[in-house]
């Protein structure tokens, strides 16, 4: 930085420095009220005994991490097996989020970099195409989505009309329509880092391997890809991550049999079955899930920073 | 230039944590003079303008304007103006507005700024672009509005940082005239910072030559390229000939040296410079000739080695005797009367009276 | 589309790859936007165009609930958002203006906290939080949890727009006798206005769209158009629903589409 300063402008302007705190005063108190302390007063509710008209008693109590890993029986007092109810729930969520990346993925990919090797002046113009359906209210897309795929919905009465198939197909209520939700909830999240990074690749290495003999393919997989892999990796975060707790897409597009965590979190808090240290364990369970893929993913941003320098 | 003292700069230190990017630095700048900081980027001018118009602090020292310590004040307290490097117009209002910017924050009434400003313009030949916005206008052009705004609200003091940098060659040599022409007309003291030599030697009045945070020479153009005080300074300013010589004896104020290969040299002595030390001594280029034979003066044996047409001269590459190689040029006028000798060829170079100058570091 | 095979750029299928992505991205919206103006009290046959859909949303016996929500959609979201962008300008000020500080990436934690939580958490936290301290869940509940949550947002194009902001302007202001104060409201706002509108008309936007935390903290017999939607929904999808959305829709088109015109015009240059 000291070289910066006699260049002119210095590589961190300091300009409004002793007013530094006053500004950031209102973020701090915003976020950390209605924010920061809420998921510590999660936590700590996650620690609770369970009221039964929903709320906590203030008492210490594993309780709810026990009933999400352990099955005690119907009394409580059988030798505990590990619990696969929750278990698969979340492995199910793993899962579902995944095949929605990869779906994100395979279509992804290909329009990001079809739409970094558009002449420049019209890529803001593609990049916004793609973007403004993100923008239009999740909950209207996806029951747009569900109507659309109904079973009586339009696109069966089109493929019915064309004659491609004879019965209605079942989208509606299976593990494809969830994907196909997710797909569609957190699209632009894969498609635009991954546009970044080729709008960023400099196509003389292409060049390059295709003078020493490598066919396209060749080039795409050796050269291309490892080039833009932290965008890649990028937007595959970025579609998982949210997949992983979303609530919209599997319950309207996938019914009581494709519940994942989002749905089961909501179950707690919601009329009197709820059980709130359960939904504030099931909630830090996967928190911690998302920390860790973030921090991962941290890491390897900065260790692909580090390489560019 | 008057004797009254603009701007006093009494051993300021600038540091950035370890980093000291100014040494202890001691400047005093007259009324009315045209001012110049020049040396390599990094080398501090920039940190010492910054300093002046109130940017950096000063971590030691202090700054004197007209008599009075201006170091804790704030920039927008300081009577002094700035013409940035890359012009930082402000790009949403007009060139009038621009213009007038300085006066209004001085709390003058906006008919005043607006005369002020008309007046500057006026000045600067771009009365008829005063609604356009900055983007509309050329490099040049911008060049000129910035030093319009930055005089407008009449400041003491005039500093610019590069502001020729941005412009091609062709622009940047009228603009010298025209800067240097506004100085004159306006009577405001200019300190100019740039690390273009040409620049410094062409518009200044006197020239502080600055490298690796400190203050290598101050001087009037003549001063620094006649008589540099040390290596940096021989070296920066112009092209030059550097030779690694050893003193052997002083008589009458001359230096009796001889460098590698035997060959001897005499040139005026410097102050402490002691018998048998090794220094160094800058023979300037265009200060030198060829001859087939030795002449009275200083003459050096050697063979020709290259000639290179440069234009304006011709440059000839010597190798001496067993000894280092040496440039010189020859103008590229008068040409019937000149001979241009062949690669090969033994040659004595020869020089001009006081072509030598011993440099002791 | 490309010119040349030989062209290295150049993959065959990518191309039908995108339009693909388009269909499946355009397709649900159209087909909602059509099936909005069936004149048909069924959501299955197509009985010819009819803006009665659009009518009974004004007037039909549903007509005050929607009214009601959109009424504490649009006002929590215009208040959220304002106060947002007002909190996310003074943060980005200090971290892109404010040299480098300790803090400084705990700072920029905590203000892209709400965009690493997952929502349904950060709603679970929320709601667990209004309930601790025993206050009545409402209107205030979703208007300050919205508010929280829409910082970031903001904050991401501000700051971006702070930095692409040379600091020379504000320093030539300065020099030119202008106070820290003046040459912040006299010059960096008006260049950062492009970066602030974008940064409101996101968190809006973000607002409006919100149905998780909105469902958590909203309590009992207030509802924004998101959570009357749902609630509606889970009866089946009736004609009323797809005339809203349809208009909902072709909102906030219009709002991101003078988002994006107004990033695309740069007063800097």
């Amino acid at each position: 930085m000291a070289a910066g300063a006699s260049s002119g402008g210095s590589a961190k302007s300091d300009t409004y420095a002793e007013a530094r705190n006053w500004l950031l005063l209102p973020s701090w108190i915003v976020i950390g009220i209605f924010v920061l302390i809420p998921v510590i007063l999660m936590l700590i509710y996650s620690f609770l005994t369970k009221e039964f008209r929903g709320g906590v008693i203030w008492e210490f109590s594993l309780a709810a991490y026990d009933q999400f890993f352990f099955d005690r029986g119907l009394f409580g007092d059988s030798p505990p097996v590990i619990e696969w109810t929750y278990i698969n729930i979340f492995w199910r969520s793993i899962w579902q989020a995944g095949l929605a990346t990869l779906l994100s993925l395979a279509i992804g990919f290909p329009t990001a970099y079809f739409i970094a090797t558009r002449p420049e002046k019209i890529r803001p113009a593609w990049v916004f195409l793609i973007t403004i359906p993100y923008w239009v209210n999740l909950l209207i897309r996806t029951v747009s989505m569900k109507f659309l795929l109904r079973d009586q919905g339009p696109l069966n009465d089109f493929l019915l009309s064309i004659g491609v198939i004879s019965d209605p197909i079942h989208i509606v209520n299976t593990n494809f329509a969830v994907q196909l939700g997710l797909f569609y909830s957190y699209l632009p999240f894969m498609v635009l880092p991954i546009y970044a990074s080729v709008e960023r690749y400099n196509f003389a290495l292409s060049e390059a391997a295709a003078d020493l003999y490598a066919t396209k393919w060749v080039t795409l997989r050796r050269v291309l890809l490892p080039a833009v892999k932290p965008g890649v990796i990028a937007g595959c975060i970025l579609v998982f991550v949210p997949s992983l707790g979303s609530f919209l897409a599997p319950d309207l597009l996938g019914g009581a049999r494709n519940f994942m965590i989002g749905s089961l979190i909501e179950e707690q808090f919601k009329g009197n079955a709820g059980n709130w240290p359960f939904g504030a364990a099931a909630s830090m369970i996967l928190l911690s899930m998302v920390l860790v893929i973030l921090m991962i993913f941290a890491r390897q941003q900065a260790k692909a920073n580090k390489g560019d320098a | 230039m008057t004797d009254t003292i603009a701007i006093d700069v009494r051993k300021a230190v600038k540091r950035y944590g370890d980093f000291t990017a100014l040494q202890p630095i001691s400047l005093s700048i007259h009324d009315n003079e045209f001012f110049t900081l020049l040396g390599p980027s990094g080398c501090g001018k920039t940190t010492l303008l910054r300093m002046i118009a109130g940017f950096e602090d000063v971590t030691e020292g202090e700054i004197f304007l007209f008599g009075d310590e201006i170091k804790t004040l704030p920039p927008h307290k300081r009577p002094v103006n700035t013409v940035f490097q890359n012009y930082a117009l402000f790009p949403h209002l007009t060139i009038l507005q621009n213009v007038m910017f300085g006066v209004e924050m001085q709390g003058k009434p906006k008919s005043e700024a607006k005369a002020r400003a008309g007046e500057m313009l006026e000045l600067v030949q771009l009365s008829q672009f005063a609604h356009r916005k900055p983007s509309q206008l050329s490099g040049g052009q911008q060049q000129r509005v910035a030093l319009a705004r930055a005089l407008a609200p009449q400041p003491k003091v005039l500093l610019l940082d590069e502001p020729l940098s941005a412009l091609d060659l062709k622009l940047r040599q009228a603009m010298r005239f025209e800067l240097k022409e506004i100085q004159r007309e306006t009577g405001i003291t200019f300190i100019f910072v740039t690390h273009d030599q040409e620049e410094a030697l062409t518009m200044s009045d006197r020239i502080a030559v600055m490298s690796a945070g400190r203050l290598q020479q101050l001087g009037n153009a003549q001063d620094i390229y006649e008589r540099p005080h040390n290596m940096f300074v021989a070296d920066f300013i112009g092209e030059t000939n550097l030779l690694e010589v050893s003193v052997d004896a002083i008589q009458d104020k001359r230096a009796i040296c001889h460098l590698g290969g035997g060959h001897e040299l005499t040139c005026d002595a410097v102050d402490n410079i002691g018998i048998g030390s090794k220094v160094h001594m800058s023979l300037r280029p265009e200060r030198l000739f060829l001859s087939d034979d030795p002449t009275e003066s200083e003459s050096l044996a050697g063979t020709i080695r290259e000639n290179i047409f440069v234009g304006t001269d011709i440059q000839t590459l010597v190798t001496l005797e067993n000894g280092p190689q040496m440039t010189i040029r020859t103008s590229n006028s008068d040409r019937g009367n000149k001979r241009i000798f062949e690669p090969g060829t033994p040659v004595y170079v020869n020089m001009e009276m006081g072509a030598g100058r011993l440099l002791v570091d | 589309m490309a010119s040349s095979k030989n062209d290295v750029r150049h993959y065959t299928g990518f191309f039908p790859i995108t339009v693909l992505c388009l269909v499946i991205l355009y397709a649900p919206l159209l087909v909602v936007t059509i099936y909005s103006l069936n004149d048909s009290n069924s959501i299955t046959n197509w009985e010819g165009i009819s803006f009665r859909w659009y009518v009974d949303v004004f007037t039909g016996p549903e007509s005050d609930k929607f009214k009601t929500a959109a009424w504490n959609s649009f006002t929590i979201a215009l208040m959220a958002s304002v106060m947002a962008t007002t909190i996310a300008t003074l943060a980005a000020t200090a971290m892109v203006r404010g040299g480098s500080f300790r803090g400084r990436g705990l700072s920029l934690g905590l203000i892209s906290l709400p965009l690493m939580v997952p929502e349904i958490v950060t709603a679970v936290a929320t709601l667990i939080f209004f309930s601790m301290i025993d206050f009545t869940r409402g209107y205030l509940t979703i208007l300050v949890a919205h508010t929280a949550f829409c910082i970031p947002f903001a904050y991401l194009p501000i700051s971006a727009r702070m930095q692409g902001i040379d600091d020379n302007f504000e320093q030539a202001a300065m020099d030119l006798y202008a106070s820290k104060r003046q040459a912040f409201t006299k010059i960096l706002l008006p260049l950062m206005a492009p970066g602030i509108v974008s940064g409101l008309l996101l968190a809006f936007i973000v607002s409006l769209d919100d149905f998780i935390i909105t469902n958590f903290v909203k309590g009992a017999g207030v509802e924004t158009l998101p959570t009357a939607i749902f609630g509606s929904v889970k009866q089946g999808i009736k004609p009323n629903i797809m005339a809203i959305s349809t208009m909902l829709l072709g909102f906030s088109i219009v709002l991101v589409t003078i988002s994006f015109l107004i990033s695309k015009s740069d007063n800097t240059k």
